[in-house]
């Protein structure tokens, strides 16, 4: 590989800025990509890590042990805040998936091409972190053996779950979106899981990705249906993820409370679900692209578009807090006005102040080229990012703390299991990950073969020549 | 071409033949090449989806599409059914065990709430039409398949690296051992080699 270091980030309209640097050819592309499959031993690093992750995650399944055998009074959850940390954790891990379907369907569909390097652990990184979502709603239904009364099994009791309630719709979409998250995830993987059968050095190896894969022997007649269902995927995949964030945000507008019965929901929990998803894309790039070397793919111009994007997003969610701030007064309504002032100068001002300071100034800064472009820079941005988010959706929940009558307000202190359970769920978002990239094609590699210039059947044609 | 298919069972038995290009120009040339000569069971196999080889193979274009559009149409019955069923209606039902409806009445709402009702059904056609399309497309596909003549072959391991294959079929009617290896020889291919079910 070598380690020329070409400029790709530069905009001339007479020419395609490459995707792919220093490969002229489908063989090294593959090599290079399969490396971080089949190298004997991971990199140092990964092993580092991953043990951080597992013991995290280890102490997330004690701490719901715990949880299972004591009740949520272990929580800080309390009257009048019933929704505390779960629900914070739900919203904030549901926001991460977004990007990853953002760019597997709407870049799909919209053609941007530079969205083939990173669409396949940006999909992982969105199933991971809806099984970490889809864990705090669960175990907050306290009875966790009761958990199926969520769906419309037939029972003893011949009772059914309550379909006007948004609760409910939450259910259908976030188990929907996990469902076609994974199946769009595995689709795309098929061709790239039978490169790695095809390479396979080990019996074991061969049988277990030659199953993965499905009999998958690339035949254009395949590819022709194929190409179609990804499609099709992406333009189902495209409503979807806006509804399911729309959803998340019904649970809070639909009900009377104020600071949460707001029409503006749907749109600003998308665009900061987008906004905290490509956040956390950086986060997991910047350091997977370094130890596994992938900088020839993951490359500056693939960055600076994801940060470009956090900026549109960032500035979107700082118009929305405006927008409440505004309408809180404009509307008239005394405790809709009394709950944003409390939110900016009450009794969690400091985390107010946090948000306001992560999510609203700190991605302006991408505004500037240079910073656009500095990795370091970057990543502190994006880990801003990923803090200031958790602490919208912790603002938005505590609006629960003083309502409409001052006799039944409330303070809302977690406890250390609250704390050490959002930190475990780092821990398994972190472990699933880290096993994705050990074991599965971490770059989608037909679909960035497919993106080369060398890829079109005319490209050896000077321009001007007949196109046969 | 009868007397290339030997029924002997120990021997193994030729099922097609191949040939290997290394760019995708090439493939598309071979391809128009072997559809123009009227071949019918014949592929190409290529690592990555080569723009504009369907349309010179005469692949026509896939019904997917239309069935996708139907199974989102029934899961957007099925989730209005659903809820009607479950929170507005008071019948028994056979769905292997006896269900019966119950008429919620939620804060004097009528019962067919349709706004409320659209978010589950929205959810479900996405589902329905999600899961049929990968059904249908491997379905249609032949996927999976745990075993392939082509996948016997050394050479077609780079068929998922950087080498595009055409593969022609003994049991097509124009098939002959020589003419078919003559027209692929032509084509100037890497190599040519055939293979055995």
């Amino acid at each position: 590989m070598s380690s020329v270091t070409i400029d790709n980030t530069v905009e001339d309209p007479k020419q395609r800025a490459p995707l792919v640097l220093n490969h002229d050819d489908f063989a090294s592309v593959t090599e290079e990509i399969c490396r971080v499959n089949e190298a004997p031993k991971p990199p140092k690093a990964w092993y580092v890590s991953f043990i951080i992750a597992n013991m995290l995650a280890g102490l997330l399944v004690l701490l719901l042990a715990y949880l299972f055998i004591t009740g949520v009074g272990i929580w800080g959850n309390q009257n009048p805040v019933m929704w505390g940390f779960p629900i914070v954790n739900f919203v904030f891990w549901v926001g991460i998936g977004h990007a990853g379907t953002l760019i597997s369907a709407i870049l799909f569909l919209f053609r941007q091409r530079w969205r083939t390097a990173i669409n396949r652990f940006a999909e992982a990184m969105t199933i991971f972190a809806v099984i970490c979502a889809g864990l705090f709603p669960g175990i907050h239904v306290g009875r966790i053996w009761l958990a199926y009364w969520l769906f419309p099994i037939p029972n003893q009791m011949g009772m059914w779950p309550q379909f006007r309630s948004p609760l409910l719709w939450d259910v259908f979409a976030v188990s929907t979106y996990f469902t076609v998250s994974l199946l769009f995830w595995y689709v795309g993987m098929v061709p790239d899981l039978a490169t790695l059968r095809d390479r396979a050095t080990s019996r074991f190896k061969a049988i277990i990705y030659g199953l993965f894969s499905l009999g998958w022997r690339g035949s254009m007649r395949h590819w022709h249906r194929y190409e179609r269902a990804y499609l099709l995927l992406a333009a189902l995949a495209t409503p979807l993820v806006l509804s399911v964030h729309s959803v998340v945000s019904f649970d809070f507008a639909v009900s009377q409370l104020p600071g949460w019965h707001t029409t503006i929901f749907p749109p600003y929990f998308v665009a900061g679900a987008i906004f905290s998803g490509f956040a956390m894309v950086n986060t997991l790039a910047i350091p997977s692209r370094q130890i596994w070397g992938l900088k020839n793919f993951i490359t500056m111009r693939h960055l600076e578009n994801i940060n470009k994007i956090i900026l549109v997003t960032g500035s979107m969610v700082g118009f929305a807090y405006m927008m409440e701030f505004f309408i809180a007064w404009y509307s008239g309504a005394h405790y809709e006005a009394f709950a944003f002032i409390n939110r900016a100068f009450g009794q969690h001002a400091w985390a107010y102040w946090i948000m306001v300071s992560c999510n609203v100034i700190s991605p302006q800064l991408f505004w500037f080229k240079k910073i656009r472009r500095s990795i370091p820079l970057m990543f502190i941005v994006c880990l801003a990012v990923n803090v200031g988010m958790w602490f919208e959706r912790f603002v938005i929940v505590l609006s629960l703390e003083q309502d409409f009558l001052p006799s039944s307000w409330g303070y809302f202190t977690p406890t250390w299991i609250d704390i050490w359970m959002l930190i475990g769920s780092f821990g398994l978002f972190m472990t699933l990950f880290l096993l994705f990239i050990r074991f599965l094609p971490v770059i989608a590699i037909s679909e960035v073969k497919a993106v080369m210039p060398q890829a079109d059947p005319h490209h050896d044609q000077k321009h001007g020549e007949a196109k046969a | 071409m009868s007397q290339l298919v030997t029924q002997q069972s120990d021997h193994p038995r030729p099922w097609g033949i191949m040939a290997e290009f290394d760019t995708p120009a090439k493939i598309m040339q071979a391809a128009k090449h072997v559809h123009a000569a009227g071949y019918r069971h014949w592929d190409c196999h290529t690592p990555f989806p080569v723009h504009g080889l369907d349309k010179v193979m005469g692949i026509k274009p896939t019904i997917l599409p239309v069935m996708v559009f139907f199974a989102g149409l029934t899961g957007c019955t099925l989730g209005l059914i659903l809820q009607w069923f479950t929170n507005a209606s008071t019948f028994d039902m056979w769905l292997i065990v006896f269900v019966r409806g119950y008429d919620f009445l939620i804060s004097g709402k009528p019962m067919m709430s349709g706004p409320a009702w659209i978010p589950v059904i929205f959810e479900s056609t996405i589902l329905f039409a999600a899961v049929s399309t990968v059904a249908l497309m491997l379905l249609m596909n032949g996927l999976p398949r745990l075993y392939h003549p082509t996948l016997k072959n050394r050479k077609f391991l780079r068929a998922s690296e950087d080498r595009f294959f055409v593969v022609i079929e003994v049991r097509d009617p124009q098939f002959s051992q020589d003419q078919t290896e003559a027209m692929l020889k032509e084509l100037d291919p890497i190599s040519i080699e055939m293979l055995e079910d």
